[in-house]
Parts: structure tokens; sequence; C-alpha cells
């Protein structure tokens, strides 16, 4: 299941927020889109999960061109996304929430127990929340809320929205080590972060994104030890 | 542990409920609809309405009101989407018995699912270009929609313009009895019927599908489409069954009163549903059938006051909504933490 964006453009109006970026995401790989506020990477995430419409440029998945694709149906598809600032349903209890991830499955009541048990495993924190209301967790929980509710769809590929927006340190090292995780049961990951340390400890590949252009591409490895990268993203306190 | 809060009622209602066997809720059910129906013979006690009929006032604004109110909350309560322009529906429900009613041998009830057909094709047709909009933009486009509505009728020479149209029929009898202006009783049955019918249509998708899409939609409808939910097929939906309600109390109100002008069909009637709706409580159909109750009767009880009751009327909001911003009967807060067993295991 590879994910391939060719040449895409992405406008909010009259403004051009992607210009001409293309992607590709191997079946098994996690890869990561770094950048400041404002490179486009949240438009990056919402343009593959259909949120927001194409201008011109294709998104390329299992072979077929989907970027016509509404978004609702690309879940079908197996593209599912946490959305950025933990977009849960705040009056649904936890378990409310994660069954709304099987919405759309067509066999979702067999499937349901099975991967409530899933999550519960990754998660065992929303265990014990099932039944709070989602908009009384802590940030953390909610975060770890909206990745197992877009692991209910059971994707193929996960699309990750800053999951460390906001987090104490120790939680953020707690999200990324459940992330790994995932991928290590044969979920793709693309993971996009404006925390570069972390993510491009635990990514395979990474790009860089400035002002809606790449301006970057490398194994996640050497990034971490690029001089310009450093200087850029990583700070003079990264460790 | 049960914490009984006699002073939240709706909570209380609800334990009742949830603690009443089958037969103790037919019961409930079975008493709270013939006390309802008995309301029309209550117009010699403390509730009768000087100058208008009491039993007139129960038909039309009470039970109309409470209908169009349960019809607009499922646009604005369950999914979310503030319309301004809910008039729309009951004007073209209005029209339809009006010049079907004048012009065919059709009666009110066969022109009823044409009406109601009509409200929702309006909503439809409405809702595929606009529901894609959002919050303020939606509110604006359909408050347009209203006045496009009402001005078309006003200028039109089949609608006769702002003579508006007279002499439209009655409902045919049922049996025995028969609908007359002297005694609504019969009118107010009907009314009736439709809002519980309303009340059981909503109750229904409420539990199902519809329902956890609609609030899905409600709380956060970017996430609700990646869950795989088709946002605008719901939205319309939610949409056209509020537009339908909206019909049918068009249709008889038209046949009661025999008489309908443009001017009947004003923004101000959106704003006023869209009052009971909030002040009752938004989400809740208890809560707005209270609302639309209060606001539909309260007017016509205090008429002797003449023109200082619109005073009052303005006052009894701007109390209400101050203690009880949330409506009078709230929806339940799940933003709040609920301790329930088995959670902490």
């Amino acid at each position: 299941m590879r994910l391939e964006i060719k040449d895409l453009h992405v406008h909010y109006g009259k403004i051009e927020a992607i210009k001409g970026v293309s992607v590709v995401v191997n079946e098994g790989e996690i890869v990561t889109l770094i950048g400041a506020n404002g490179a486009g990477k949240t438009t990056m995430l919402k343009t593959i999960s259909g949120l927001r419409p194409v201008t011109s440029g294709q998104i390329i998945f299992d072979g077929k061109d989907i970027s016509k694709v509404p978004a609702h149906e690309r879940v079908d598809l197996g593209i599912s996304q946490a959305p950025e600032g933990r977009g849960i349903f705040p009056g649904m209890t936890v378990l409310e929430n994660l069954e709304m991830g099987k919405f759309h499955r067509k066999n979702r009541k067999a499937e349901m127990q099975e991967d409530l048990e899933k999550v519960y495993h990754l998660f065992p924190r929303l265990k014990e929340r099932v039944s709070q209301a989602g908009g009384t967790l802590s940030g953390g929980e909610q975060q770890m809320l909206a990745i197992g509710r877009a692991l209910m769809t059971r994707p193929k590929v996960l699309l990750l929205d800053e999951p460390s927006m906001g987090l104490a340190p120790q939680m953020i090292a707690n999200i990324f080590r459940i992330i790994t995780e995932i991928n290590k049961t044969g979920v793709t990951i693309l993971l996009v972060e404006q925390n570069a340390q972390q993510a491009l400890q635990r990514a395979h590949r990474a790009y860089i994104l400035e002002t809606g252009n790449i301006v970057k591409e490398a194994k996640a490895s050497d990034l971490l030890d690029d001089p310009a990268v450093r200087e850029a993203y990583l700070g003079t306190g990264a460790h | 542990m049960k914490i009984r809060n006699y002073w939240n009622l709706r909570d209380f209602g609800a334990s009742i409920w949830e603690n009443a066997g089958r037969p103790m809720r037919v019961a409930i059910v079975l008493i709270s609809i013939l006390l309802v129906g008995l309301l029309p013979f209550m117009g010699g006690s403390f509730l009768a309405t000087p100058i208008a009929s009491f039993d007139a006032v129960l038909v039309y604004p009470v039970g109309m009101f409470v209908l169009m109110s349960l019809g607009l909350n499922i646009v604005v309560g369950k999914s979310g989407m503030l319309d301004l322009g809910y008039v729309a529906f009951f004007a073209i429900g209005a029209y339809t018995m009006a010049i079907l009613g004048t012009t065919t041998k059709l009666n009110t009830w066969e022109i009823m699912p044409i009406g109601i057909a009509f409200a929702m094709i309006a909503g439809v047709l409405l809702g595929i270009p606009t529901l894609r909009l959002r919050g303020d933009y939606l509110a604006i486009v359909t408050l347009g929609f209203g006045e496009i509505v009402r001005l078309v009728v006003l200028n039109s020479t089949w609608s006769k313009g702002p003579n508006g149209i007279a002499n439209i029929p009655m409902p045919p009898h049922f049996g025995p009895l028969k609908f007359e202006l002297e005694n609504q009783r019969l009118f107010f049955w009907v009314v009736m019927a439709m809002i519980l019918l309303t009340i059981w249509m909503i109750r229904r998708l409420t539990v199902r599908r519809p329902g956890r899409a609609w609030e899905a939609i409600r709380q956060d409808e970017d996430a609700a489409e990646l869950m795989g939910v088709h946002t605008l097929k719901y939205k319309i939906w939610s949409f056209t069954l509020g537009a339908a309600v909206g019909g049918a109390a068009g249709v008889l109100y038209a046949s009661k009163n025999l008489y309908i002008a443009p001017e009947m069909f004003t923004l101000n009637v959106s704003i006023l549903i869209l009052a009971c709706v909030v002040f009752g409580g938004i989400g809740n159909i208890w809560g707005v059938i209270i609302g639309a109750t209060i606001l539909g009767y309260l007017p016509d009880r205090i008429r002797f006051i003449s023109d200082a009751r619109l005073l009052v009327f303005g006052l009894v909001l701007v109390i209400v909504m101050n203690f009880r911003p949330d409506g009078l009967l709230p929806r339940k807060k799940r933003e709040k933490a609920i301790v329930k067993k088995g959670a902490n295991a």
C-alpha cells in the first residue's frame, strides 16, 4: 500500500498553501514531514485525508488516484487521520468515541470487540476511562483517544498530525513509543511534527517542508546529523 | 449510590423513567397523553386566556409552536446547524394547502403528504448547495431563503400576492367529530397526534445511526468526516426531516386558519421558533416542548395588559436565560465527568 503524492497544489482561496509537493510513503514505513508553523504540514494531511480539495496534482494510493474521492470514502480505502488538536468528540464517552471509528465499517459488529481490545492494549489508560466524556480527559489522554479512534477504522496508512503538541515531555516520549509499536503491527505512518528531534529519531525517512515546498528529503538519521537541519529545527538545546 | 436531585428536573425525570419497568412506562405515557388530551376542557380554570378562546390558543400558537420547535430542534439541536429560515418550510406547507385546497377537490389529509413532500424537496434543494457552509454562513443563507420564499409569494399572481388566499377548506369530518372554528378541540388533538408522531420519529432516529452521525457532526464535523460519516448526506437528512415537520405544521395551520397571507411568514416566526428551542433547552425534546408551550401560551395569557405583554415577554426571556443559560431543561452535559460503576476498575 504505497502512498504517493505527485506535484500537489492546494489553495485556500487565492493563497497557495502547497506549491507542488511530491512525497512518497512506502508500505511499512514511518515517514515524517517536519517544518515550522505555516509550512503547510497540516494542510498536507488534510488534503491526503480529503478534508481539503486538491487544486492540481495526484494522490496515488494502492495504484489509484484518490484525489477526487470524498473524505468519508477514503476511510474505507484504509487512510485514517488523527486530527490536529486532538479532534475528538468532547461530549461522547471514550467508548463512544472509539465506536465512532467503526461507523463506516461493514462488519463493525464482528470487529468491534477485537479492535477495542487492541486499542486498550496499546493505551491501557483509555480502558480505565471508558465511560468518561472525551472532553474531560487530559491532553495526553485525548491524543491517545484520537490515535485509538483512528486505529478503529483499521487503517493501512495512519496520518498523525502533531501528536506531541502541548504535551509534557514524558507523555511525548510515551506517544512516540506507541507510534513505533503501531508501525510494527504493519501500519504505515505519515507523521507531521514540529518536534523534529523525536520525529527524526522514530522515522525511517523525512521530508522538510518550508512554506509549501519540500526543501529536503533524506533518511531520518541523516537529517539528525545535518548541521543545517540542526540549526533550523533542532535548536541549540537539542539533546 | 444513587443521588436524586429533585431540583434537576431533567435528571429527576430520567431517573424515574429508567427505574420504571415496561408496564410502568406505558402507564406514564398513556396518563400523560390523556392529561394533555384533556387540556381543552380546562378553559374555565386559571389557565384560561382572556380575549382569545383557550382551545384556540392551545392549537395556535401553543400546539403549532411545539410542533415547529420539535422540527427545528432536529436541525439546530441534533445536528448543530443554525437555521434562521425555518418559516420557509411552514410557508411552503401552508401555501400548498391553500392553493390545492382552493383549486382542487383534495381534502386536508390528502394534501398533507403533498405539502410535506414539497417542504422536503425545498429542504433538499436548499440543502445540497448550502449545507457545505458552516455556522454563521449557513445561518445567513437560510435567513435569506426564508425571506426569498416570503417575497416570492408576496409578488406572485398564483399566490394572490399580498392579498393572500382565503376560503381554504377545513379538514373533513372524522365520523361524528366535526372540525369547527368555535370549538377547536379536534384541531388540538390532531396537532397533538402530529407532535407525538414527531417525538416518536426523533426518538427512534436518535438512538440509531443517524443520531450518532448527527451527534458526531455537531461536536466536530471534520472528525466525523474522518470517521467515515457522510456528513453532507446526514446534514441534508436532518435538514429535510426538519423541513417535513415544518411543512406538516404549515398544511394544518392553513386548514385551520382558512386564510393565509405572506405577512404571516416573516423572519419573526423563524426567530420566535428558534427562541422556543433555545429557551427550553437546545437538543432536549422535553425542554423544547416546555419552552414552546410557555412562549406560545404566555403572550395570550397576559393579553389583558395589552401592549405591555411584549415587555413582560421580553423580560421573562431575559430573566430565564440569565438563570438558566442552557435553557429550562438542558440536554445532558457530557463534558462534565460522569462516574459510572466499572469506570475505575
